[in-house]
């Protein structure tokens, strides 16, 4: 598992590089608590470079939604594909944070304001 | 017939050795891309499940592999504390620690993936999930 971030604005972008599983889940947690200063209201977590997430990604997803929602931001996802589409799509996480193809869309849209409630 | 046996440590590095070792096994089948992630899916999450809630402390996981033509069976075990529960523990969105972040899809995901799921708990001797599917 390899970690990379960015900001653009008062969004942090994340981009996670391997397998997301519960044996690196809190360390993913870790790494994101520690870059998002007070500024950062929005969190977008690349997953274009991961091949394989399990139910544990799921909960450290929506565990980032909630942080991000008490700051009044949001969370969107970049790249789910696959079997990881499948539980996204089963677990309802779906119905609360938007996937997107690129970063850049992610961001337009968060900028515009166009994010699920 | 051919079978494969596998133990380790009940701890969460071995979770990504657990799915690599049950598809390196299955290899030899060749079976479709989406059979093979949907069962390295659905073995992360029971191996995850022996992980966190078989131990308190030290332990060990068991997983037993059959595949006969074209049928394919996963035992995963562990010898720990059981499930008080097992109705409530299957049960979409269920999690017995709230406080940890855990999705509480662990078994949904196994139905979703696999064609059939059983689930044995005994408490204070363990818990063994066997599931099957039919590789295409």
């Amino acid at each position: 598992m390899k970690i990379d971030s960015s900001t653009a604005g008062n969004t942090l972008i994340v981009y996670l590089f391997g397998d997301i599983d519960h044996h690196n889940t809190e360390l993913i947690k870790k790494y994101i608590h520690e870059c998002i200063a007070p500024d950062i209201k929005n969190l977008v977590i690349s997953l274009e470079n991961v091949e394989f997430m399990d139910s544990s990604g799921i909960g450290m997803v929506l565990g980032r939604y909630k942080e991000m929602k008490e700051k009044m931001g949001t969370v969107a996802l970049v790249g789910v594909k696959g079997n990881m589409e499948r539980i996204y799509t089963l677990s309802g996480l779906y119905r609360i944070i938007n996937n997107y193809s690129t970063t850049d869309e992610a961001l337009k849209s968060i900028q515009d304001g166009v994010h699920n409630e | 017939m051919n079978k494969m046996e596998i133990r380790f440590d009940a701890v969460s590095q071995n979770e990504a050795f657990a799915r690599l070792a049950v598809s390196g096994f299955l290899l030899y089948k060749n079976p479709g891309i989406n059979d093979m992630e949907d069962i390295k899916m659905a073995v992360s999450e029971a191996v995850t499940n022996s992980i966190i809630h078989g131990y308190d402390g030290e332990g060990t996981v068991r997983i037993y592999c059959e595949i006969d033509k074209n049928s394919f069976m996963v035992t995963v075990e562990d010898f720990g504390k059981g499930i008080e529960n097992i109705e409530l523990a299957r049960k979409p969105l269920y999690t017995s620690r709230p406080e940890e972040e855990r999705s509480g899809m662990g078994f949904t995901i196994m139905e979703a993936f696999m064609d059939k799921l059983l689930v044995t708990s005994e408490k204070d001797k363990g818990t063994k999930i066997t599931m099957y599917k039919e590789l295409k």
